[in-house]
C-alpha cells in the first residue's frame, strides 16, 4: 500500500513561499510525474513528500496516516536521487544492503534480497566493485537497487535520468517503467523533461511557480489542458498561440493551435507565411514559418514532404483542435 | 636555451628548500647532538660538531626523574583531549555544515575568536576554579582544558572536511532509514577518515606541545613532558648535555610520528584547496 495524500501543504522559507498552497492524492500503485521549469517547487514538493525539508503548514498522509511530522527515516519511502547518490566507500552489495541493515533484517535474508535486487538490475557481476568502477548507467541501476530491495510503500525519483547520455536515458526510462509494472509500487518521478513525463506517468502534475496547474493523465493534459501554461508546456514542439485579430474571430483573448494539429498547403489557406527554418527528422518535419502579424509558427508535417527555406505556405487549423483561452490564460470550454 | 635556464632553476629552489629546510631543523639536530655529548664536550667553545657519542646523559635523566611518567602523562593528556574534542566536534561540525543557520559563520568565528585571547589573561580564574574543583594536578583537569583549547580548531577543519561531502549522500542514508548516530557512524565518519585522520594527528600534536596550561596547572602527579623538561631546565639549566637528553625524550615520540605520519598530515591541511 502507498497512496499519498497532500492536504493544503505550503512550504516557505521566510517571507518567500516555494509552495503556497498545494493539495493533492496519489492513488496506490499509480506512476505520478511531477513536471514544470527549472525552478516551479516540484523538486521542494518531492522533497516534502520525502521529509527531507519540513512543511510550513498543511499535512502529508501515507496510506492516510499523518507523517507531517515524521523524519524521512520514519516515512518508508525509498529515494533515487540525480545524483545517485551512493555511499563511495562501501561495495555495490553494501550498498544495496543498507536500507536492509539499518532496518535490522537478518544477514542471509538480507544476502537473499541483494541477490535477487542484484539480477533485476543486472548487477550480479557487479557487486563487489566500488561505485567508482562503475558506468553512469550502472550506478543509477545500484541507486534503484537500493531503494526496490526494502520493499518501500512509495519510490521517490529526483530527476534520476538527466546525469545520463540520451540513448541511456531512453533505455533507462523503459527499465523504469518495466519496473513499475513488475511492482505496481506508488512511484512519484520529478522531471523537468515532458517527454519523459508523457511517455512514462499515469498521471502528469504540472507545476509553475510552486501551484500545481493541472494534475491528470497524459492524454487529458494533452486533450484538455486546463490553462494557457499546461497547454505550452505539455506538447512537443510547443503549442503555437495567436492573440489579437486571429483570436477574436475564435471569441476568445487567446488561442492556441498544436503544430500537429496545422494543415499545410502551397495553393490556399487560413494564414499565410514564409517558411524560416525546416528541420528534417525523417520520419516527421518540423517548418518554422514566419506569418506576418503572429509569432513563429511551428508546423509538424509528414517527414516525406518536401519544403524549404523561402518557400511560400498557407496554414490551415483543425477546427476541432483549436484552444481558446481568456485574458487570465484559463482554458475556455 | 630555456631548458637550461630551467635546469638552473630547479638546481636553485633545490637549494633554497634544503637552506630554509636545515635552518629550521638546526635546532633540534643540534639539541639532539648535544645529548650525546659528554657535558665538557657540550660546552667546549668552538662547539664540536661530531660528539664523542655517549648515552651517560639518558641514563642520568632516568635515574634522577620519572620520564616514563611525564611520558604516560603525556600520552593520556594528548590522547584523551583529542578524542573527547572529536566526540564533541564532530556532531557540532555535521550541524554546522549540513543544517547551517544564519548565525553559523558567526558562530565559528567567534569560536575561532577564543584563540586569539591571550591564555594568560584567564590564567587566574582557571587557577581557582580548578584548586576549588580539586582538578590541579590532574591528567583529568587537563584533559578537559587541553580539549576546549582546541576544540575551535578541531571543529573548524571538521567542518571543511564536510563541507566537501555531497549533502545528497547523507539524505540517501536517511531515506534508507538511517537515524541520526546510524547516518554519523556508517556514512559521515567512514566518509570523512582522511579529514579526521588528519585532525586527530595535528591535535595530539597540539596538545602535546601545549606549555602554558600544563606546566601551570600541575605540580608532578599529572605534569606531561613540557612540565619536565621545564623542571628540569631550572636545576640542570647548566649542564647542557643533559638538558639536551631530557628534551630530546621529550620530543622523539611527536617527531616520530609526524615523521611517519607527514603524508596523511600534509594531504589533511590541503584537502579542499587541491582538487
Amino acid at each position: 500500500m502507498g497512496s499519498i495524500t497532500l492536504e493544503h501543504v505550503n512550504k516557505s522559507f521566510g517571507e518567500h513561499a516555494v509552495i503556497p498552497d498545494a493539495s493533492l492524492e496519489i492513488e496506490d500503485g499509480a506512476f505520478v510525474v511531477f513536471v514544470g521549469p527549472s525552478g516551479c517547487g516540484k523538486s521542494t514538493l518531492l522533497r516534502l513528500i520525502a521529509g527531507l525539508e519540513d512543511t510550513s503548514s498543511g499535512l502529508i498522509r501515507l496510506d492516510g496516516e499523518d507523517v507531517t511530522r515524521k523524519g524521512p527515516a520514519q516515512r518508508q519511502l525509498a529515494m533515487v536521487f540525480q545524483s545517485y547518490a551512493l555511499y563511495p566507500h562501501m561495495t555495490v552489495r553494501q550498498n544495496i544492503a543498507f536500507p536492509l541493515k539499518m532496518a535490522n533484517v537478518d544477514k542471509a535474508v538480507a544476502a537473499e534480497k541483494v541477490a535477487a535486487a542484484a539480477r533485476v538490475l543486472n548487477l550480479t557481476d557487479y557487486l563487489d566493485r566500488k561505485p567508482r568502477q562503475l558506468s553512469g548507467g550502472q550506478r543509477q541501476r545500484v541507486a534503484i537497487g537500493r531503494a526496490i530491495v526494502r520493499e518501500p510503500k512509495a519510490f521517490l525519483f529526483d530527476e534520476p535520468l538527466s546525469n545520463l547520455d540520451a540513448a541511456l536515458r531512453v533505455n533507462m526510462r523503459l527499465e523504469i517503467t518495466e519496473l513499475h509494472q513488475q511492482l505496481r509500487t506508488t512511484m512519484v518521478y520529478v522531471t523537468h523533461d515532458q517527454v519523459e513525463a508523457m511517455t512514462m506517468a499515469d498521471k502528469i502534475v504540472v507545476l509553475n511557480a510552486g501551484r500545481i496547474e493541472q494534475y491528470g493523465t497524459p492524454m487529458e493534459l494533452y486533450r484538455s489542458p486546463a490553462n494557457r501554461f499546461v497547454a505550452g508546456f505539455i506538447g512537443s514542439p510547443r503549442m503555437n498561440f495567436f492573440e489579437g485579430a486571429a483570436a477574436d474571430n475564435y471569441a476568445a483573448f487567446a488561442i492556441g493551435v498544436r503544430p500537429e494539429h496545422l494543415t499545410i498547403s502551397r495553393e490556399a489557406g487560413e494564414w499565410e507565411g514564409t517558411i524560416g527554418v525546416a528541420e528534417h527528422l525523417g520520419s516527421d518535419t518540423f517548418l518554422h514559418v514566419d506569418v506576418p502579424g503572429a509569432e513563429k509558427l511551428t508546423v509538424r508535417t509528414d517527414g516525406e514532404r518536401d519544403f524549404a527555406h523561402g518557400d511560400k505556405v498557407f496554414l490551415t487549423p483543425d477546427p476541432g483542435r483549436i484552444y481558446r483561452f481568456d485574458k487570465d490564460g484559463q482554458a475556455l470550454r | 636555451m630555456a631548458r637550461r635556464v630551467t635546469m638552473q632553476r630547479r638546481l636553485a629552489f633545490t637549494a633554497l628548500a634544503w637552506g630554509v629546510a636545515l635552518l629550521l631543523f638546526f635546532p633540534i639536530l643540534w639539541t639532539i647532538l648535544t645529548s650525546f655529548k659528554p657535558e665538557a664536550q657540550a660546552i667546549a667553545s668552538p662547539p664540536a660538531i661530531i660528539p664523542d657519542w655517549t648515552l651517560e646523559n639518558y641514563l642520568t635523566v632516568q635515574e634522577r626523574s620519572d620520564y616514563f611518567r611525564h611520558f604516560l602523562n603525556s600520552v593520556i593528556i594528548s590522547l584523551g583531549s583529542t578524542l573527547l574534542a572529536l566526540l564533541i566536534a564532530i556532531p557540532a561540525a555535521w550541524a554546522m555544515a549540513f543544517t547551517p543557520t544564519p548565525r553559523t559563520k558567526d558562530i565559528l568565528m567567534w569560536m575561532l575568536s577564543t584563540k586569539m585571547m591571550p591564555a594568560v589573561g584567564v590564567l587566574v580564574p582557571m587557577y581557582l576554579m580548578f584548586r576549588d574543583f580539586g582538578l590541579l594536578d590532574t591528567t583529568f583537569g587537563l584533559t578537559i582544558v587541553l580539549t576546549l583549547i582546541n576544540l575551535p580548531i578541531v571543529v573548524w577543519m571538521l567542518y571543511t572536511y564536510f563541507r566537501e561531502i555531497p549533502v545528497d549522500i547523507l539524505e540517501a542514508a536517511r531515506m534508507d532509514g538511517a537515524i541520526l548516530w546510524k547516518e554519523l557512524v556508517y556514512v559521515l565518519v567512514p566518509m570523512a577518515v582522511p579529514g579526521i585522520a588528519s585532525t586527530l594527528l595535528l591535535n595530539v600534536i597540539l596538545a602535546w606541545n601545549e606549555a602554558f596550561w600544563t606546566i601551570n596547572l600541575t605540580a608532578s602527579k599529572a605534569a606531561p613532558l613540557t612540565a619536565f623538561i621545564s623542571s628540569f631546565s631550572s636545576p640542570q639549566g647548566l649542564f647542557w648535555a643533559k638538558l639536551s637528553a631530557a628534551s630530546t625524550l621529550a620530543i622523539a615520540p611527536i617527531l616520530v610520528l609526524g615523521w611517519l605520519s607527514q603524508k596523511q598530515l600534509v594531504r589533511g591541511l590541503t584537502f579542499g584547496a587541491v582538487k
